[in-house]
């Protein structure tokens, strides 16, 4: 789908020509893997269970992908800085509480200008999260561990026992998550806009190739010129917004939010960027991959209850794909360095 | 960011930039150090408890207090020596999951409990050698890796338990994980606890290999350089970190007499936030288990007074999260303030050296903490 | 570690004055919070009886659910007599979370401690202790082992709730098909021995022969996992014909996911459910008829019955006898258990009758 312009530690001179083409074709690899797993996984459960592909289990799968698919996107965007954002669950429960909230105090409020509300308070989320990292100097690990309390406290000091149920919110919202345009629900179109969106993004823009740089070699990226800290900070911005984005599209597709909506999600997302093929250590990895990663990952628990496999296994699955998508990516790794030596020892 | 130091010998700043000597050792370090303070915190908040709080001193305090804190102290423990060295272990609440599923299962099958107790302790060594063997022998990025297996583990301790509960241990077991020694209100594991206290405390600070996971954290290279075996080091740090997790595990299915698959979740998050709080930094290099000690305690001891008070556990979390920023935003601040005096000083005392060459040097690192 | 790009090295005195910073927040924090503790929540009614203090310990707070009982249990706790009424609690419905809120009360010597366990098992020893301490101890919504409280307060006969539960859905399937449960939690005991009850009366009454119960699965009480258990279900027996939820988040859940689905008018679904979480799913026509007690009725009769303890007319043996405020006189059956009034069943014609 896109090339993405990636480096490796072992590899200084990404802006190198010949190099480039070699490194690019190779690391299209790092989506590939996930991709046929996800393929195998389909083709699999279809065979003993047409049903997984009828008109509503492929629509179900849509569904219930497209909101890890936008929080894993946002979350790929700062992994790649070689920072990690672990607040998007509670992110994403504010922002829904406060979208019940919404429509529950203003009865007739257009459902666009929820959108924006929903993701101005994601972006405000985020920026906090992306000031403390970048100007406090300190790991994103430790400050968002720090708001994910942080914002879980307040969404559950905001919201108490109280809940919004889908009967408080217009119809019109809620069939966001239920109307089909070519057999893809709206919200999942939501979801492949902002994917395309940022994809083109990363690969398109100055800013976008920063990010790899920055997560290759921060030091290296601030001689460079790179405005790291700036460009950091607009990572963390736009995971907030995707997060914020999130939490209205779960107020549409679920029943009620409340004080606990979308914790402990954080996990799920970080896990669907790693086996998307996201380095946790920055500088590699695209947006695809991690979008391909959520659905995989999505897919499997629906996969598992359509074969009527024993859904304990099914976490421990999560777990071994995640090491799984660490050693090919450290395989892959090692055999670009190693492809890159030999043409370095070529060129001179 | 190391090059953000960088002054000109000329101006004659070492003595204000260049950093104090660190080589405070024994002793004098563990009264002067941040460790200290720490302690010192604690303590003072005891006191407050003491005055401010009703009820707060009994000894029962003591007693509850204590065995509420039991597992995060336990697993803080080698948690401090593995962020020492610039690593991380994310699943060891996992691993004290999957020791008590296995418990459970093992137990209600009918075996010997002293056999139970063995087999499960070994599954949490099997598991850190687990993690050990791809962090230092592969080589794979700790934190991806102990993602990984926190899914793994919880996910084995699903897959061999599943929905089930099994309580019904033997009662003199459980009695005796809640017991008191004598009218102190101390609980009497605490005498394990103690002991595994000390040998992670002595192993870390009195011996070669506890001075060369610091060197460790501080550069891997250097401490290669210097002759520490690296992978092997990381090996046995994450298998102890198991072994402790599991024994974390019996503490938790024994005193709650429950075996239970989600037992202890999410307790990795509060360990992490303990360690850190108790002044081990993220980075490596950096931190004590005195310290750890009484960041584990200050952290229990804030907790229980607010449930005293009849405080929403939403306030809980706000504190724990904000405790969390404050210890290591509130360094970077002063830091940030202290260079931008130093600065002015600077530029003030020296109003003949153009701004060319000096603030070249800093003015990018000043700038970036704005 | 390796993916932190700020490695700052920091002086001792930073890190010193970070713990300082920390411990004044610490302090601020817990000061501030005390104050608003003390004065928020207790409701200071007429102390009749001097100081007599109840708490309440649900299993989880911030359930919508729950708050209706809680609701109850602080009516009938002012109306008793107690001087100081108390909800503590986890955010979070998992077995040892409550233990240390039992501790607590214990500590502050409450002279009753209402408790809904997550773990009929984990929360004993606290419990016992608490007792050792001379409290008075109240289950009420889900039961702990008997040996650890004077009396359980039920919402309603277990093997009630479950026969009208098998009856509702027989009803909406037409007497034949398959059907399955979605609980709460594996663990739950309330919810379990319903199951019990279910499946005995699935096997043994002749006019369900033809049903067959083909999958249990648990949505842990979680809006999310509900959903997406009903969703596999519906996927892994493309024959369901109904669905059984015996609990208010998962029937709700699952009424979602059905009238954004497909399956909508072809699955039946019943179960225990809130009147105002359900009233829409009622109105576009998801759920015929499903069940409920009057959730703020339990929290009611259970403060009464705490009074009751600690007054010493009850001592929760079979045939103890007390009155409940307006609730009238209450009897203690076997094993200590109250029965609090029969289930009502609810449709779209009495539905709107009902508010909570």
């Amino acid at each position: 789908m896109t090339t993405t312009p990636t480096s490796t530690p072992a590899a200084p001179e990404r802006e190198a020509g010949g190099g480039a083409r070699l490194l690019g074709s190779l690391l299209r690899l790092r989506e590939v893997p996930v991709t046929l797993a996800l393929i195998v996984l389909v083709v699999v459960t279809y065979l003993a269970n047409p049903l997984f592909l009828g008109a509503q289990g492929v629509k179900d799968l849509l569904l219930n992908a497209t909101i890890v698919i936008i929080l894993a996107v946002g979350q790929a965007l700062v992994i790649i800085t070689r920072n990690v954002d672990l607040s998007v669950g509670s992110i994403l429960g504010l922002v829904a509480f406060s979208t019940g909230t919404l429509f529950a105090t203003f009865p007739g409020i257009p459902i666009i200008v929820v959108f924006l509300a929903g993701m101005a308070l994601g972006a405000l989320l985020g920026a906090v999260n992306g000031l403390l990292v970048t100007v406090a100097k300190v790991p994103a690990l430790v400050i968002t561990l720090g708001t994910l309390y942080i914002y879980r406290g307040l969404n559950n000091a905001w919201a108490g026992g109280k809940q919004y149920f889908a009967g408080d919110r217009p119809d019109a919202f809620g069939s966001l998550s239920v109307d089909t345009v070519l057999g893809f629900p709206l919200i999942t179109l939501i979801a492949i806009v902002v994917v395309v969106v940022v994809a083109v993004y990363m690969v398109g823009t100055r800013p976008g190739r920063d990010l790899y740089a920055i997560g290759s070699d921060p030091a290296a990226a601030e001689l460079f010129g790179i405005p790291v800290s700036r460009r950091v900070f607009l990572a963390f911005l736009t995971n907030g917004v995707l997060a914020g984005l999130a939490g209205v599209l779960y107020a549409s597709r679920f029943n009620s939010v409340g004080a606990t909506t979308g914790s402990g999600l954080e996990l799920d997302v970080v896990a669907a960027a790693v086996v998307g093929g996201v380095a946790i250590f920055g500088g590699s990895g695209s947006v695809v991959g991690a979008a391909i990663g959520a659905v995989l990952l999505t897919t499997i628990t629906s996969a598992l209850t359509a074969l009527r496999v024993d859904k304990f296994w099914q976490q421990a699955i999560v777990g071994a794909l995640i090491l799984a998508a660490i050693i090919i990516d450290r395989i892959a790794g090692l055999r670009t360095a190693k492809k890159l030596r030999v043409s370095e020892a070529r060129d001179v | 960011m190391s090059n953000t130091v960088t002054t000109t010998p000329a101006l004659d700043t070492s003595k204000t930039l260049a950093a104090e000597p660190r080589g405070r050792t024994g002793a004098a370090r563990l009264l002067l150090g941040r460790d200290a303070v720490m302690i010192y915190a604690l303590l003072a908040f005891v006191l407050y408890g003491m005055i401010a709080i009703p009820r707060f001193a009994s000894p029962v305090t003591v007693g509850f207090l204590l065995l509420d804190v039991i597992p995060v102290l336990l697993i803080a423990l080698p948690m401090t020596l593995i962020i020492i060295t610039g690593e991380i272990d994310l699943s060891v609440a996992s691993i004290a999951g999957l020791t008590s599923a296995l418990m459970g299962v093992l137990w209600a099958a009918g075996l010997d409990i002293g056999t139970v107790l063995a087999i499960s302790l070994l599954a949490g060594v099997a598991a850190g050698a687990f993690n050990g063997f791809l962090v230092a022998v592969v080589g794979l990025p700790s934190l991806a890796v102990t993602i990984g297996t926190l899914a793994l583990f919880r996910g084995l301790a699903l897959v061999v338990i599943g929905d089930n509960a099994v309580a019904n241990f033997p009662p003199e077991l459980t009695a005796f994980f809640t017991s008191k020694l004598g009218g102190t209100g101390i609980p009497t594991v605490m005498i394990g606890v103690v002991l595994v206290a000390l040998f992670f405390g002595v192993l870390l600070h009195f011996t070669p290999f506890g001075r060369g996971l610091y060197a460790l954290g501080f550069s891997k290279e250097a401490a290669t350089f210097v002759g520490i075996k690296v992978a092997r080091a990381k090996f046995w740090l994450y298998v102890g970190s198991g072994s402790v997790s599991a024994l974390a595990g019996i503490y938790w299915t024994l005193r709650y007499s429950s075996a239970r698959s989600d037992n202890a979740s999410g307790l990795e998050l509060t360990v992490i936030a303990a360690v850190l709080l108790g002044g081990v930094s993220i980075f490596g290099g950096k931190g004590s288990i005195p310290g750890v000690i009484a960041g584990v305690l200050l952290i229990g001891t804030i907790n229980f007074a607010l449930r005293l008070g009849r405080v929403s556990d939403v306030v809980l979390i706000i504190v724990t999260g904000t405790l969390l920023i404050a210890s290591v935003v509130a360094p970077s601040v002063f830091e940030a303030i202290k260079r931008w005096q130093h600065n002015r000083r600077l530029r003030r005392s020296l109003p003949q050296v153009p701004a060319s060459g000096e603030t070249n040097a800093t003015a990018p690192g000043v700038q970036e903490r704005k | 570690m390796e993916f932190i790009s700020n490695r700052a090295r920091k002086g001792r005195g930073a890190r010193r004055v970070s713990v300082l910073a920390a411990a004044a927040t610490a302090f601020a924090l817990v000061a501030t919070g005390c104050a608003t503790g003390s004065t928020g929540d207790s409701t200071d009614g007429a102390a009749a009886d001097g100081d007599l203090s109840i708490t309440f310990i649900p299993k989880q707070l911030n359930n919508p659910y729950t708050d209706v009982v809680l609701g109850g249990g602080k009516d009938g706790a002012k109306q008793a007599g107690f001087a100081s009424t108390q909800v503590v609690g986890p955010l979070e419905a998992s077995a040892s979370s409550q233990v240390s809120f039992i501790n607590a009360e214990t500590q502050a010597g409450t002279n009753v401690i209402v408790i809904a366990a997550n773990d009929p098992d984990a929360v004993g020893p606290a419990l016992q202790e608490a007792r050792d301490a001379g409290a008075k101890i109240v289950a009420f919504d889900s039961d702990t082992n008997p040996k650890y409280r004077d009396v359980f307060i039920s919402q309603v006969v277990a093997k009630d709730v479950a026969l009208i539960q098998t009856k509702l859905i027989s009803e909406q399937i037409g007497g034949k098909g398959e059907i399955a449960i979605l609980s709460a939690t594996a663990n739950a005991t309330n919810q379990n021995e319903w199951i019990k009850f279910m499946e005995e009366e699935l096997a043994s009454n002749p006019d369900y022969k033809d049903i067959k119960l083909v999958a249990k699965v648990y949505g842990d009480d979680d809006d999310t996992k509900s959903f997406q258990e009903a969703q596999g279900l519906l996927q892994a027996y493309p024959n369901l014909k109904g669905i059984i939820s015996p609990t208010t988040v998962g029937i709700a859940a699952t009424a979602r996911y059905l009238s954004t689905s497909d399956y909508k008018g072809k699955v039946m679904l019943t179960g225990l459910g809130l009147p105002n979480e359900m009233r829409p799913f009622v109105k576009d026509g998801t759920v015929t008829a499903f069940a409920l007690w009057d959730p703020a009725q339990l929290g009611y009769v259970a403060a009464y019955a705490g009074k009751a303890l600690v007054d010493g007319d009850i001592t929760g043996k079979e045939g103890d006898t007390f009155t409940a405020g307006d609730m009238g006189e209450r009897t203690v059956g076997k094993d200590g258990i109250v029965i609090v009034g029969p289930p009502t069943t609810f449709d779209k014609n009495n539905i709107d009758e009902y508010d909570f």
